[in-house]
């Protein structure tokens, strides 16, 4: 049995097709994961996708991380689980504190959305371990809050231990030191504002999303083989 | 009980961009105030909060914005409580 991504959907989450789609695609299985819902049994690895969770009211990911599904995910993310954050999916792991840092306005005062060059960083993480350090994937942004920022001491702290886990070749929005994604200490918990699923096949431009994808599936598969051991 | 009207300022920490507020220092020149500088545009948050007293309604509204109201990491807050006659 392939291992089961559970995608967690909010009221204005918009990226949890694309992201099902993706990973169905590269042969794993996905279930949409209400925000009400406690019952991640099954469920190998979470993805919370991008979108508009709960409108951004207040500010990005800032009613979400209060979610039910929430609680859940930061249990799976604490016995191990991967778990990755993509675009406003970031800026909720940032609040819900399982990412440190935040996601502020771009610094040209912009909506983007496009394509962007990202150098990988570690490897150390459930997205990147088929990656290799140094790699530049071409992959789309699209965000008006995406200029990642931090105290200078949680900065030290990600570069100290390895934690930045992709910088932009071409920093498009202001982020902190160029970074476009982060890591948890232990590398389960991922955030990033790139798109993946959205370069996961050639026909979308780009296939450069699929290792970071594959990665996300093959951690998902030995988390699924170790609760079964 | 009694009742206390919380106003709650939340604003951005120095260095944190403020797109809004940039827009607005850009557009009051154009209308003559060439005299301006450091616009700011934040969020203002009105709360009705039932409590022993002051301290135990600043205490709560306080834990309000630590967990949701405001992001310490790019954000503070300033909050002013009066009590509700009547």
């Amino acid at each position: 049995m392939s291992a089961m991504v559970g995608i967690v959907q909010f009221p204005g989450t918009n990226c949890e097709l694309d992201v099902q789609h993706a990973v169905e695609q590269l042969g794993g299985s996905a279930k949409i994961l209400f925000h009400t819902e406690h019952d991640l049994a099954g469920v190998d690895a979470v993805v919370v996708p991008g979108g508009f969770a709960h409108g951004d009211y207040l500010r990005t990911g800032a009613i979400a991380r209060f979610s039910p599904v929430m609680e859940s995910v930061a249990q799976l993310a604490a016995a191990g689980g991967p778990v990755v954050g993509i675009c406003n999916g970031f800026q909720v792991l940032c609040e819900a504190g399982l990412l440190p840092g935040a996601l502020q306005k771009n610094a040209g005062l912009k909506f983007l959305c496009e394509s962007v060059d990202l150098r990988v960083e570690s490897t150390a993480s459930v997205l990147t371990s088929q990656a290799r350090s140094g790699d530049v994937l071409r992959i789309p942004i699209n965000h008006f809050e995406g200029n990642y920022v931090c105290s200078p001491e949680t900065l030290a702290e990600l570069r100290g231990e390895d934690r930045v886990v992709m910088r932009y070749v071409d920093n498009p929005n202001g982020s902190l030191d160029d970074i476009a994604g982060i890591r948890n200490a232990a590398g389960n918990v991922v955030g990033l504002m790139p798109h993946p699923e959205r370069a996961s096949d050639a026909m979308l431009g780009s296939d450069d999303g699929v290792v970071l994808l594959r990665s996300l599936l093959a951690a998902a598969t030995k988390r699924s083989a170790l609760l079964a051991s | 009980m009694a009742r206390y009207e919380a106003r709650i300022d939340v604003s951005h920490l120095p260095g944190i961009l403020d797109p809004q507020g940039a827009t607005v220092e850009r557009a009051l020149p154009a209308l003559g105030y060439t005299n301006v500088t450091q616009v700011s545009v934040g969020k203002s948050i009105r709360l009705v909060v039932e409590a022993e007293n002051e301290g135990a309604a600043r205490t709560q509204v306080e834990e309000m914005c630590h967990r949701l109201l405001a992001n310490p990491v790019i954000e503070a807050f300033d909050i002013s409580l009066s009590e509700l006659v009547g």
